[in-house]
């Protein structure tokens, strides 16, 4: 009752609001993402385990005591396992708080599941949206008396993001939350949100803002160093723009990115600060530990493990944040150091160690085992002389006597590990065998477009890697995938996939390899030194965000171009090896320049750089004949490219990428570049003044840029006399 | 009806999320639950006080394991249960004294004085059902009087026949002296200020630390007497609760000087007496109370100052500090000494050991040992220390000690 009328007074404090809606919230019970595999295949991520506690209680238990009165869960992988949990809570049967479900099969994402909630029209007025793995101790008095207030004023500003300022340094996001750098603009003034980039490229030390950021506003802060906490504040009308946007996907790629750059509708999106609070939302699997962690020490209060405030067992704080359930049986011997938490009905054998792990309830631990840093969930057999490290040991695993985890393993649920077996470290072991890409594409469109991204970019990356890198690669490498996890193991060591091999340091609950944070520092310092000298020189090896050197510094056109690139050389190639005709070649040309927007400049580039590589994979042994297969190359190709070269931009465009292809991926071109070029306008493809103006533009350049000025000097020499020459004899004609 | 369950579980809920904190709102709430458990439980038709003892104990037992650290319920509990205990000795008393009244015949001048006692002790609380038990008393006394002249087979027929006029009484009667209860702790810190200018003279420098409403009453009490007197207050990290008592008592007109906890020990030669609030009082005399208490008692009787604690009696705590299940402490958020912000790469746990390299310890509370306080005051008078296990044995009964029946699970 006092909790309900608290509410009434918070809510009638606005006197226009005389019809009183009760606050409301949506809490995703799916993250979309696959961050958690292969843990996610048994169980959906909000019923995992934080410090004993399935997830969803702590955001449950936080919406009730920030005065929400009603919540929608929306379910959707592993939906009847979220119910039922659900039902069989106290959440149901809670006075004043309201939990209802509403459970879909085929949503892939945040966007699906919040048009879906539309469709059943359950919302009534501002609601908080949050997913199910989101921890914090916040109070939304503060949030939403502001949010209704603009929302007086400016019927536009549709939603409050709730940030906070969480680091001094770019190492300690990711080293934190294992998350990517986020950048925002932001108006001091207004605490409008102008900008949001969350795969900013720190390393680069340069950002792409619109102008008209600039000159519509007054003054813009631009942040690097806060955390988005994920829990927004939101009016009705954002669900009703996921309605009317139907591909926006994901909140804040999409629908933040959407509105920020959509200025016909004009709506705005607020943020909201918090200083002494906490908010986190779990992403992957670093941020469950470093989350996990800041429970442990009570930043989150009063959420912490011995307060009850949901289904959790009585535990008591001991001396140097230690936590332990009432029936535990612990041998005298063992050693139990701090900031661990043991659960209930835990056994725990002789000369054994623990240090800042989480132990859940009914497990049973051997003699002379060591535990550091490790997560082991419920029912969990540990036999004697086993070592763990940074390692997450879900319900039901049997590790057999002097097994060994190094640090990052993940064990998913109920998998045997043989005895004196060592797992490798980042492995990932499961029943389950791991599916194949088709089967995930499936399932989760959009979360692997993306890694497909990142997977591509990195493989272009590993070409400048170190050798350190690779040869930690090849550890990786050599765990792929085994079927024998040691006497007596059952489960599948899951490979890990190409690209993702950054991905694993950075996600996993492993401390970061020295070499790893040594490079990050070294990186941020260069950065630091580049920004003052010069702002525009490329990034260095980009050790720590390397995903994020191709895809992010011109994720649009670079994203798409050589997306189009590789489709012009697709079907070019497929063209020369099923004798297509050359008209059709063309059609599907324009209908790719169409499809991916590009003007025919982009065209004849792509074309270019097809002939130029489909000449190099023609064998050859000297320059001379690479030359001489280039030329034949081009002369039988030659009708396909003059379609595309009508017009001198177009031209000079195909001179440029020759030369580009010359001095990157092709070098063995770049002695032959005047030859070529003389063929290329032997055969009337390029015509004279294209290069004549090629040449002028680059009278200004870079002497770097000038090789192959040089190399053509003399060709160029001729050219510019000949035309006299040919002018001279018209003229004489005349 | 209200369902009691549903309040038993929202007052559960509100306590474990630490959503009421400070004792005087807790031993409230819990005082007010109880008494709604009291009037509504169902209770069978023999053994009443042991049936209402028993429901009175499973609740308290969860409302205890709610909050440990909330001492205040648990008092209250005992004292709810020690009331139910009285009532019924008195029952058995009235039997006994009926009974001798039917032997002696010629004193019953003296059974009509008892009976006027408990009437205006009824009259005394303002609530309703004491009113009705004012208007039902006399038939009930009346039967009470006749049984007790026929023998012991009338005394069954009594039992089946004002069994529910019976239990009525003695639920009221219950009922009433619990909101005796909560009306002390209502207001128990106006009864402690009448108090003050016994305490408080002409030009003395009082130190306070922390917040307490207890203490504001009792400084504005001495003031309004015309007492003129200077406040030191220590502002209490790191909650800063000095601040606003300080904010407060300038709006009444004291002279008031902030300083910070760490200036204790510089200010306390300038200062007659300390007086402070606290969380608990122990059985030993000891107290609980915020963080950093200790050292200003220190300080204090360095400097031979009087160290006085200011409390109401729903403070008064039947256990020692060293009992097994009392937890003194709770740590509280580190947010509230530093900001994660500012500290987050300290914070980070990841780097070289995975071990975190700065902790933060935020206590809230302190004990202070008996030796170091100089003086109760109470709704009930001045104590010492060592008469605190006197006024706990009138207070409590040693039965209701331990709440807990059985080991928490």
């Amino acid at each position: 009752m006092g909790a309900q009328k608290k509410g009434a007074t918070r809510v009638s404090e606005d006197p226009d609001e005389l019809a009183r809606v009760p606050l409301q919230a949506i809490l995703l019970a799916d993250s979309f993402t696959t961050k958690f595999r292969p843990i996610t295949l048994d169980r959906p991520k909000v019923l995992l385990p934080l410090v004993n506690v399935p997830m969803i209680n702590y955001t449950l238990a936080w919406l009730e005591s920030a005065g929400v009165e009603e919540v929608i869960v929306f379910c959707c992988a592993h939906s009847k396992q979220v119910i039922n949990y659900l039902e069989n809570s106290e959440w149901f049967s809670h006075p004043n708080f309201s939990v209802t479900t509403i459970e879909s099969h085929n949503s892939i994402s945040a966007g699906d599941a919040l048009r879906l909630i539309y469709e059943r029209n359950v919302i009534q007025g501002d609601f908080v949206l949050i997913s199910g793995d989101t921890v914090s101790n916040m109070s939304l008095t503060q949030v939403l008396k502001e949010h209704k207030e603009r929302k007086k004023k400016d019927s536009n500003a549709i939603m409050t993001m709730i940030i906070k300022r969480s680091k001094s340094s770019p190492i300690i996001q990711q080293s934190r939350l294992g998350t990517d750098e986020l950048f925002m603009a932001i108006d001091p003034n207004t605490k409008q949100l102008l900008y949001y980039e969350d795969k900013a490229d720190y390393s680069k030390g340069a950002i792409c803002l619109d102008k008209l950021l600039l000159i519509d506003n007054p003054s813009i802060s631009l942040h690097n160093d806060k955390q988005d906490c994920y829990i927004d504040i939101c009016s009705l009308e954002v669900l009703s723009l996921f309605t009317d946007n139907f591909d926006y996907q994901h909140l804040r790629r999409h629908f933040v990115k959407g509105l920020l750059v959509d200025d016909i509708m004009g709506y705005k999106v607020f943020t909201h600060e918090i200083h002494s609070n906490y908010a986190a939302r779990i992403d992957n699997f670093r941020s469950y530990d470093s989350i996990s962690k800041d429970i442990i020490q009570r930043w989150t209060y009063p959420f912490v493990p011995d307060v009850k405030f949901f289904g959790n067992s009585a535990t008591k704080l001991e001396r140097q944040g230690m936590y332990r359930a009432s029936d535990i049986v612990q041998s005298r011997s063992a050693e139990i150091g701090s900031f661990t938490v043991i659960g209930n009905g835990t056994r725990i054998g002789n000369n054994t160690k623990i240090s800042n792990s989480v132990v859940g309830g009914g497990c049973t631990i051997g003699s002379n085992v060591s535990i550091e840093g490790s997560y082991i969930w419920d029912n969990v057999n540990i036999e004697d002389g086993c070592k763990l490290m940074h390692s997450i040991v879900c319900d039901g695993v049997v590790i057999k006597s002097g097994a060994v985890l190094e640090p990052g393993v993940v064990l998913s649920f109920k998998v045997i590990i043989g005895q004196q077996f060592v797992v490798p470290s980042y492995s990932k072991v499961s029943l389950f065998q791991q599916p194949t890409k088709q089967d995930s594409d499936e399932e989760l469109e959009y979360a692997d477009n993306s890694s497909g991204i990142v997977e591509n970019s990195s493989m272009a990356d590993t070409v400048d890697k170190s050798n350190g890198q690779l040869t930690s690669e090849l550890l990786d490498e050599e765990c792929g995938p085994t079927y024998e996890l040691g006497p007596g193991g059952v489960g599948y060591i899951w490979s890990i996939c190409e690209g993702s091999h950054e991905e694993e340091w950075r996600h996993s609950i492993a401390p970061i390899p020295a070499d790893k944070l040594a490079e990050a520092m070294q990186n941020t310092d260069d950065d630091l030194e580049l920004l003052t000298q010069d702002g525009s020189v490329l990034p260095p090896s980009g050790e720590l965000k390397p995903d994020s050197n191709y895809s992010d510094d011109n994720e649009d056109p670079r994203d798409d171009s050589i997306y189009f690139e590789k489709e012009v050389e697709a079907t070019f190639l497929r063209a020369v090896h099923e004798n297509i005709k050359e008209d059709h070649v063309i059609l599907e040309v324009n209908s790719l320049r169409l499809s991916y927007n590009k003007l025919f400049t982009d065209c004849a580039g792509a074309i270019f750089y097809s002939l130029m590589k489909l000449a190099l994979e023609i064998p050859h042994s000297s320059p001379s004949e690479l030359c001489n297969s280039t030329m034949d190359v081009i002369t039988k190709w030659k009708k396909l490219l003059k379609s595309y070269l009508t017009d001198i931009d177009e031209q000079i465009e195909v001179i440029q990428k020759f030369e580009e292809i010359c001095l990157e991926s092709a070098k063995e071109f770049s002695p032959l570049f005047s030859k070529i070029l003389f063929h290329l306008y032997d055969k009337d493809l390029i015509q004279e003044d294209a290069i004549l103006k090629w040449d002028d533009e680059k009278k200004n350049a870079d002497e770097a840029d000038k090789i192959f000025v040089k190399q053509s000097e003399k060709f160029i020499q001729w050219l510019r006399e000949a035309p006299e020459e040919d002018d001279g004899e018209e003229d004489e004609e005349e | 009806m209200v369902d009691i369950q549903g309040l038993v579980n929202e007052l559960v809920s509100k306590l474990r999320r630490r959503k009421v904190e400070g004792s005087r709102a807790t031993a409230r709430l819990t005082a007010e639950l109880l008494r709604s458990v009291i009037s509504q439980s169902k209770l069978p038709t023999t053994n009443q006080p042991a049936a209402l003892i028993d429901a009175v104990r499973d609740v308290g037992e969860k409302l205890i394991a709610a909050n440990p650290i909330e001492l205040a319920v648990g008092n209250i509990v005992r004292r709810v249960l020690h009331i139910i205990r009285e009532e019924d000795h008195s029952n058995a008393r009235d039997a006994v004294e009926g009974f001798r009244l039917s032997v002696g015949g010629d004193n019953d001048y003296i059974v009509e004085q008892d009976h006027l006692n408990l009437s205006a002790a009824a009259q005394s609380s303002l609530c309703r059902p004491s009113l009705h038990a004012l208007l039902e008393r006399s038939p009930d006394s009346a039967t009470t009087y006749f049984t007790a002249t026929s023998e012991d087979d009338s005394e069954e027929k009594s039992k089946s026949l004002d069994q529910n006029a019976k239990s009525l009484k003695f639920r009221r009667k219950v009922i009433s002296a619990v909101n005796d209860l909560i009306e002390d702790i209502n207001t128990c810190h106006l009864v402690i200020a009448e108090l003050a200018v016994e305490h408080i003279h002409h030009n003395k420098v009082i130190l306070t630390f922390g917040r307490s409403r207890t203490v504001k009453e009792f400084l504005c009490a001495a003031k309004e007497k015309k007492r003129s007197f200077g406040v030191f207050v220590a502002e209490g990290a790191p909650k800063y609760q000095g601040h606003l008592l300080a904010k407060e008592l300038t709006a009444r007109g004291l002279q008031t000087t902030v300083i910070t906890d760490s200036a204790v020990f510089a200010m306390i030669s300038r200062v007659h007496m300390v007086i402070v609030g606290v969380h608990a009082v122990m059985a030993n005399g000891g107290v609980i109370g915020p963080v950093g208490l200790h050292m200003v008692a220190l300080a204090a009787r360095k400097h031979a100052v009087p160290f006085v604690v200011v409390n109401g009696t729903h403070k008064l705590c039947p256990l020692y500090p060293n009992n097994p299940g009392v937890s003194l402490n709770e740590m509280r958020s580190p947010s509230e000494v530093l900001s994660f912000e500012q500290f987050s790469d300290c914070m980070d746990y990841r780097i070289v050991t995975g071990a975190p390299q700065l902790l933060v310890v935020n206590p809230a509370f302190d004990y202070v040992p008996p030796e170091l306080v100089s003086l109760f005051i109470t709704d009930i008078g001045g104590y010492c220390p060592s008469y605190m296990y006197r006024l706990i044995a009138d207070y409590y009964s040693s039965d209701d000690v331990v709440i807990q029946q059985k080991p928490a699970s």
